[in-house]
């Protein structure tokens, strides 16, 4: 099956469910990538046509904001803190050792399509610095041992 | 009768293992056939004790922590379901020292209650506000928020009920109320802590604002970074729609408000109020001019109150008990409380909810303990990524509005984040530019490029090139940055900047002689 033919349904779903709330852009794009993991670009006609905008238009939105993706991501987005607070911490020292662990920089995903690393300002956990969220799950005080211990875990229930 | 076990459900103690705690008690309270009652609570925000569980005796509420799930077995041995001594044993709660010295108004609730239960709300002070709102006319509403001399806690500190009065004064078929959520200053996490331990106070203060001005829909405006308090809210918006606490007709009153939360996508521009609309609105997050001001001509063309989480859920103690009984607390013209949050290299991070007027180093040692490194504390940003540096010797400043402009810092939204003596403050200028540089919305030029540009003097400094060239270059960039940004995010970069560098001249390689331009 093509990628279109997949992702198709659920895109005019999303659509056709909050195409009448007012300032409906974010909550279409945050409700295609909340199913899909990603914003495709063959989606943006589509949202185009019902909000009745221009493709650049929903495009710069998608590109404006951090979070919007319109490549697939890896199973698991990792996004460590690289805030004030946790820098005080110690996540310059934990960066590092993510990325050389994970063997990717920031905004990329590993090869065997596990894991992808995002750079996060705050996840206003900043009591327990340094930070990182794992899909919802939020971690505190990581070190990088725990970091090791939370990566080889979840690859190996992967 | 069961005994009642807290454990908090705040997202910060569960990234230290909350809920495996909670299992844990669970199943071996089922093993040891013990009967017990277990409720979710939010934080104390005592975080250095997280895990921090409580035990409800006949003496009042006793604390254990910090715990994690190994130790449940021993604690169950120590009969800690009546209050027994165990190691981890803190005693009353609310004879924390950390906790008994504090203030807490806004926070009244937080860390005591189940912050979905609305039942925990109304049987401890909440929806009080709501009801005697209802009584007056708006008018009185708004005259009350002024008189309580609140001033908008998201760090620009103008005064709330002038806002509300603009709008009230603007005639229009619809108006809005927008909650700024979109806390994402480093070092806070008050905002997130309201939402996630009492999100009902947040709802009744949006409602009294929209009573107050006329304004029939708000909208919570919400960071993505908080997934945990965006189904609290979603969970206790729907229980005040069944309540009648929102919708139409509030409590038989004839008066209409709704409420939606909208989640934002990453971007720290969000904050600022213009480009927060614009995102409501579903466009690109750029920072609008002003005026005309958002009270004027706000959310799609009408009369719009922006206000943050901490402003909108201080309003229900005003209108419960007075304007006067809120501005008796504070110094200056900074009244009311300020929940402080202690955060970076800090013995005991936390919540700490006060009067304004404490000093710096009170905050720092008295609560804070330190560093948590045990090695001298150097430097603390105070206000978010655009705050001024302070150095030790600034320490004396109390928490005021008034008293950190003189200093040319800001109080901001309260975060404080400690450095320790390991810090090198040239890499924290090189920071906040990188920081400007990547959460710039690109719309004026002094911010758009003057952070690339500021990243890469900041280079050639700590790199030690031609220092005598570079440091006046970097001190005409940030006046650059100062008076020709569009809004705080460039205009308020140069905060951190030339607060390192004024302070700590030694880590840019000069001596302090050189740094007086």
């Amino acid at each position: 099956m093509t990628e279109s033919g997949t992702t198709q349904p659920t895109v005019q779903e999303v659509i056709a469910t909050l195409k009448d709330k007012p300032g409906a852009l974010l909550p279409i794009l945050h409700g295609i990538q909340n199913a899909l993991g990603y914003i495709p670009a063959d989606s943006v006609p589509d949202i185009a046509k019902a909000l009745n905008l221009s493709r650049a238009e929903i495009h710069g939105v998608i590109s404006f904001y951090h979070y919007f993706r319109d490549t697939p991501p890896g199973k698991q987005t990792i996004h460590l803190c690289r805030a004030e607070s946790c820098q005080a911490m110690g996540a310059r020292q934990l960066e590092e050792h993510v990325k050389n662990k994970l063997g990717i920089d920031f905004h990329e995903t590993t090869a065997d399509g596990q894991f992808s690393l995002e750079p996060v300002y705050c996840l206003g956990n900043c009591a327990c610095s340094p930070a990182m969220q794992i899909g919802k799950e939020i971690y505190g005080r990581v070190t990088a041992d725990s970091f090791d211990a939370v990566i080889d875990n979840t690859e190996a229930s992967a | 009768m069961s005994t009642v076990i807290y454990v908090p459900c705040d997202s910060s103690a569960v990234s230290l293992g909350a809920d495996r705690v909670a299992a844990a008690i669970a199943q071996e309270a089922a093993k040891r056939g013990v009967d017990i009652k277990l409720v979710r609570n939010g934080s104390r925000g005592m975080y250095w004790l997280e895990p921090m569980i409580e035990v409800s005796t006949d003496k009042g509420r006793m604390a254990y922590g910090p715990v994690q799930s190994g130790d449940v077995p021993a604690l169950f041995d120590a009969g800690f379901t009546e209050g027994g001594a165990h190691a981890l044993s803190l005693g009353l709660t609310e004879e924390i020292d950390y906790f008994k010295k504090q203030q807490r108004l806004t926070f009244a609730r937080i860390g005591k209650t189940n912050p979905l239960s609305l039942t925990d709300y109304t049987d401890n002070g909440g929806y009080r506000g709501l009801k005697n709102a209802l009584a007056m006319t708006q008018e009185q509403i708004v005259q009350a928020v002024t008189d309580s001399g609140l001033r908008g806690r998201g760090g620009a500190a103008f005064p709330t009920g002038i806002k509300w009065k603009t709008v009230l004064n603007t005639a229009s078929t619809q108006k809005y109320i927008i909650c700024n959520a979109d806390e994402g200053d480093s070092g806070t996490f008050s905002d997130r802590m309201v939402m996630e331990g009492d999100p009902f106070v947040l709802i009744e203060g949006m409602t009294i604002a929209g009573l107050g001005v006329d304004a029939t829909q708000g909208y919570i405006y919400l960071r993505i970074e908080y997934p945990h308090a965006f189904d609290v809210l979603n969970a206790a918006i729907a229980t005040a729609y069944e309540a009648g606490y929102l919708g139409e007709n509030i409590q038989g009153s004839g008066k209409t408000f709704h409420l939606e939360v909208r989640q934002g996508a990453g971007a720290y521009v969000c904050g600022e109020e213009t480009s927060l609309m614009e995102s409501l609105e579903g466009k690109r997050g750029l920072v609008r001019f002003k005026p005309p001001l958002p009270a004027i001509k706000g959310l799609f063309g009408q009369p719009t109150v922006v206000n943050n989480v901490i402003s909108l859920a201080s309003v229900p103690v005003i209108l419960d008990k007075g304007g006067d009984y809120y501005r008796d607390f504070g110094m200056g013209r900074s009244r009311g409380t300020l929940p402080v949050q202690l955060a970076g290299n800090i013995k005991h991070p936390g919540l700490v909810e006060l009067g304004f007027g404490l000093t710096l180093r009170e905050l720092l040692y008295d609560f804070g303990g330190g560093s948590a490194s045990g090695k001298p504390i150097r430097a603390v940003q105070v206000g978010g990524p655009l705050g001024a540096y302070l150095p030790e010797s600034q320490f004396d400043t109390p928490l005021d509005y008034e008293a950190f402009a003189a200093i040319w810092a800001v109080v901001g939204h309260g975060g404080i984040v400690v450095f320790d003596d390991t810090v090198n403050m040239a890499e924290m200028a090189r920071y906040s530019m990188e920081f400007c540089k990547e959460e710039s919305c690109g719309k004026c030029t002094p911010c758009r490029i003057g952070s690339t540009r500021g990243i890469e003097v900041m280079d050639d400094i700590i790199n030690g090139r031609n220092l005598d060239k570079n440091i006046p270059l970097l001190r005409d960039l940030c006046d650059t940055l100062l008076n020709g940004s569009l809004c705080a995010l460039g205009g308020m970069t140069p905060y951190p900047v030339l607060s390192a560098l004024n302070h700590f001249p030694e880590d840019f390689g000069i001596n302090a002689e050189a740094t007086a331009a």
